[in-house]
């Protein structure tokens, strides 16, 4: 029977059989420890709440209004039915104009107007996550390689190289300053791919940052680009969190220093953007590609066949993004409200001697209980995050799993709840430092292993999010969710 | 250094085809009956078109589903959270319902064996991505959809070896045209890791006899390899022989839990069968595990967004919808298609004897000056540009004879179809007495050909639609 499986394995590729998906991290434990026990306030009130879940659900009561004002936005209504069929059977890759301008306008907004994007650059692609995958196919060769600083979110290791064949050389970047990206380690990264005779075709960053919530200045930026253009590789830039930053110092583009940098070869500069993060439509699958060099936005177009977004959607999207008003009201909003959330935490977590990175942007927070490791160790963090998980009831993300250095470090979510389950993880952290002070107890580990190790195959038969509309947001073992 | 990969640099994306020229040249000069009149009628785009009032009504008598509400109640938050690789668990649940319906419940298929793509365009090159390296080939019988050549090689690295058919049988796969093929790959050094076929064919609008189903079976399995059957148009069988699926073929044999059975995958889409492919509904049907786990997986990539997901689930959860969708589309189908057929077979052009799809295989041999590609060009060249329709030349399919076009009928209104035949007809009456034409009109011809071919090659880079 063996062999027959073996056998069988043979005639799928590699890619099929391997695990270069990255679904294999222990990472994902969490999440299913989470879908087993999943946090729910009065039929579940003790389960693991999640907090390792990157979205962003803080405004869709402005949403909802704004759809349903909107009925023209669906071509499924009475007033906006009249325009169905050539929408349903528009399929070309350029995208709807109106989509594109929608999108270029928006981009332009929540840059504070300082740049504008031209709508005949925007490619679309499915999700960010399409669109990273789509990237390095057009800039690298297969045995190509990335830099990419740590930590970094862990489906690219899935999305830069699964089916590419490209790889990742991490840059290191370490709580000494701040995780910021320095001139040496970038220099120390090119020269360790040199050495290894991997060619280098390009510096990803990830910007405002995941995991760590911060972004980088107008000073680091400058240097980025200064870096790429000596080693003439491309630089792309995710900024899916754009939208995100909810406090001073302000949001910097790639594209604004780009503008104020004329010697810059511009063919080397790419946009990664997405409305998940931003709008918190992660299941509509708007992921756009922005480049400014012309080959590739060719290249990338004719690639988007394969991930193109629902003209439906496109539609939806065009309509809720060119109504100025909403937009603006839009952003400030989300912003107010992810800072307010962003002070609970960090305020409570203060209290109780736990600090975090300082931080202005995105739907985490870098929390740092380097402090509550027996030893800096990695396997010291992972039995930390057990105990997290099984006691504190929370699911959190260990550094570890976005390549992080250092020991002891954890992604926290905020903006996936509400106000009351809000209050309950706090209160879980608080209880768990104050225990945490007294002598430990061993942990039995053992024991542990055995209840996280789920199969995916139980989650399969999770009932339809749709139908429990209280319920947690929807849940599965994929790589782009709980990121 | 060179800045690009590969793959942005070469031409595997295959847009340089003719195939694509004809598109932008329709897209310059558009038939309206109105506003222009003599423009240039669109017959190279296998869309259907037929049906939308069906639709239209249907959400005329279905709000809820339309405006993000069920039962009343808003569920825009859960469907814009919702990404799920897996899908909507009642959307998967009525697509393979509806894939049952089609084959006239014939086959039942598992929703849990299903992996929704963005379009078939992904399926396709997903499904390649599992089953083989790069560098390694897949047999496809010709002539097949060109846009196969960038699905199948482009990013995948793989390769696609030509199962010659011919007009000599109506073009129907062979033993020797499979064992041919096969040793042709070998030739090259290419291990081969399949057969994909399109049942029912584009171009050709035919449907796979049971004899060709069970031919590529026992091929596959003799040669251990796999069988993909791109099932896009298997709701546009308009009349008999009806559409036999190879799953119901696996059934008849009894292969299930065969090897054979776990190297057998479907491809569908609603792109024609309800048409609508801006909504990007695609999907691989495998009763292979590891295959629909990596496939699954794979979608991460170009997922269906799950508002369309949810209108679609509410769609083909109405029984009666379908039904009835089902039986009106193909009755508009086999009129349409008659029309198309009866008008070219008045100016003396024959079609393949077909039974589906949403186009007829026209055979234009005999108005070629010579039996050669060239000659093709040359009257397609003509059919463009003079006639002003733009339809598909065989040679872009990969059509080994020249002289073959595939030709649309389902994205135009009964007028426009009726205007056509009468364009060709003025142009075949032309070229029986080409001796006529004043040397004054070929001058203007030729001239505006080359103005037109020189605007064409500018703007070539720029634009290129998805279709089939």
């Amino acid at each position: 029977m063996e062999s027959k499986t073996s056998e069988r394995k043979q005639l799928l590729s590699k890619i099929a059989t391997g695990n270069g998906h990255g679904e294999d991290s222990p990472y994902f434990d969490g999440w299913k420890a989470y879908d087993k026990d999943p946090f729910h306030p009065t039929n579940n009130p003790y389960g693991v709440i999640q907090m390792g879940l990157a979205e962003n659900q803080l405004c869709f009561d402005l949403i909802k209004d704004w759809v349903l004002n909107n009925p023209k936005a669906s071509i499924c209504t009475i007033e906006g039915v009249d325009e169905f069929k050539e929408i349903a059977i528009f399929q070309d890759y350029h995208g709807l104009p109106e989509f594109r301008q929608a999108i270029a306008n928006f981009m332009g907004k929540v840059r504070g107007n300082k740049v504008k994007f031209d709508p005949d650059r925007i490619v679309m692609s499915g999700g960010a996550t399409g669109a990273h995958e789509m990237i390095a196919f057009c800039l690298a060769d297969p045995g190509e390689a990335f830099l990419v600083p740590v930590p970094y979110y862990p489906g690219f290791d899935r999305d830069l190289r699964w089916r590419t064949g490209v790889q990742v050389v991490p840059v290191h970047c370490d709580s000494s300053n701040d995780f910021k990206i320095t001139r040496t380690a970038l220099e120390d990264a090119y020269e360790r791919a040199k050495e290894a005779n991997i060619k280098v075709k390009g510096l990803l960053i990830t910007n405002p940052s995941n995991p760590l919530g911060t972004i980088i200045d107008r000073e680091t930026l400058k240097g980025l680009l200064s870096f790429i253009n000596e080693k003439s590789i491309h630089l792309v830039c995710d900024e899916i969190y754009a939208a995100t930053v909810f406090s001073q110092p302000g949001f910097v583009s790639i594209s604004e220093v780009l503008e104020e940098d004329p010697e810059c070869n511009r063919g080397l500069i790419h946009v990664v953007y997405s409305l998940s993060k931003d709008m918190g439509f992660p299941g509509f699958r708007v992921g756009i590609v922005y480049s400014y060099n012309d080959a590739v936005v060719s290249c990338a177009r004719k690639m988007s066949s394969f991930g193109l977004v629902s003209s439906q959607t496109q539609h939806l999207v065009a309509s809720m993004l060119s109504d100025d008003q909403f937009v603006d009201k839009f952003i400030a909003e989300s912003k107010k409200r992810l800072a307010a959330r962003y002070k609970v935490f960090t305020q409570g977590l203060e209290e109780v001697k736990i600090g975090c990175l300082n931080s202005n942007a995105g739907l985490f927070f870098w929390m740092d209980l380097r402090h509550l490791l027996k030893e800096p160790t990695d396997a010291e963090e992972m039995a930390l995050w057990r105990i997290i998980i099984k006691e504190v009831k929370l699911n959190v993300s260990p550094g570890s799993s976005f390549h992080c250095p250092e020991p002891g470090w954890f992604r926290v979510c905020f903006a996936n709840m509400d106000n009351e389950t809000m209050e309950i993880a706090l209160q879980r952290i608080r209880s768990f430092v104050v225990q945490a002070k007294k002598p430990k107890v061993p942990a039995k580990e053992k024991c542990w292993h055995g209840n996280l190790r789920l199969s995916f195959k139980a989650s399969r038969r999770l009932e339809d999010a749709i139908m429990a509309p209280h319920s947690m947001s929807p849940h599965s073992p994929i790589p782009q969710s709980p990121l | 250094m060179r800045l690009l990969s590969r793959k942005a640099t070469c031409n595997s994306h295959g847009q340089d085809s003719s195939y694509f020229l004809g598109w932008q040249e329709y897209e310059k000069r558009p038939y309206d009956a109105v506003r222009n009149p003599t423009g240039i009628i669109q017959m190279g785009l296998a869309e259907n078109q037929l049906s939308f009032d069906l639709l239209e009504s249907w959400l005329a008598a279905n709000p809820d589903a339309a405006s993000f509400r069920r039962d009343g109640e808003s569920i825009f938050r859960e469907l814009a959270l919702f990404q799920d690789y897996h899908g909507l668990p009642a959307f998967k649940k009525t697509l393979a319902e509806f894939m049952s319906e089609i084959r006239g419940n014939k086959v039942s298929f598992d929703p849990t064996n299903l992996v929704l793509t963005a379009g078939a365009t992904s399926a396709n090159e997903t499904l390649i991505f599992c089953l083989a390296e790069a560098g390694e080939a897949f047999l496809l019988p010709t002539p097949y959809y060109p846009g196969f050549d960038r699905d199948l090689k482009w990013r995948t690295g793989a390769e696609i070896v030509p199962i010659e058919c011919h007009s000599s049988n109506g073009f129907k796969i062979t033993q020797a045209a499979l064992d041919d093929a096969y040793e042709s790959a070998r030739k090259r050094n290419l291990r081969v890791k399949g057969v994909l076929i399109t049942n029912p064919s584009n171009p050709l609008g035919t449907t796979m006899t049971k004899e060709e189903l069970n031919l590529l079976l026992n091929f596959v399995n003799a040669k251990d390899i796999h069988l993909i059957s791109d099932e896009i148009y298997s709701g546009t069988v308009f009349k008999a022989p009806g559409f036999i699926s190879v799953m119901e073929v696996l059934h008849d044999k009894k292969l299930e839990n065969t090897d054979v059975w776990n190297r057998v995958h479907i491809v569908y889409s609603l792109s024609k069968d309800l048409g609508l492919p801006g909504f990007r509904v695609g999907a691989i049907y495998s009763n292979n595990d590891t295959v629909v786990a990596a496939a699954t997986k794979m979608s991460s990539f170009g997922l269906v967004s799950s508002q369309t997901q949810y209108l679609l689930s509410a769609l083909l959860s109405d029984k009666n919808f379908t039904k009835n969708y089902i039986k009106e589309n193909q009755k508009r189908l086999r009129r349409g298609h008659e029309m198309l057929v009866n008008g070219l077979r008045n100016v003396g052009i024959e079609c393949l004897q077909s039974n589906a799809g949403l186009f007829c295989w026209v055979d234009m041999r005999h108005l070629m000056r010579s039996n050669t590609f060239e000659g093709e060009m040359e009257i397609w060249k003509k059919i463009l540009y003079d006639v002003g329709l733009n339809i598909s030349a065989g040679g872009s399919c990969h059509c080994s004879e020249p002289g073959w076009f595939r030709v649309c009928f389902a994205n135009i209104t009964e007028d426009t179809l009726n205007l056509s035949m009468q364009r060709l007809k003025n142009f075949v009456i032309s070229l029986n007495s080409s001796s006529s034409q004043s040397h004054h009109q070929r001058m203007n011809n030729s001239r505006r050909r080359s103005l037109t071919k020189w605007v064409l090659r500018l703007s070539f880079n720029d634009r290129a639609p998805e279709e089939r």
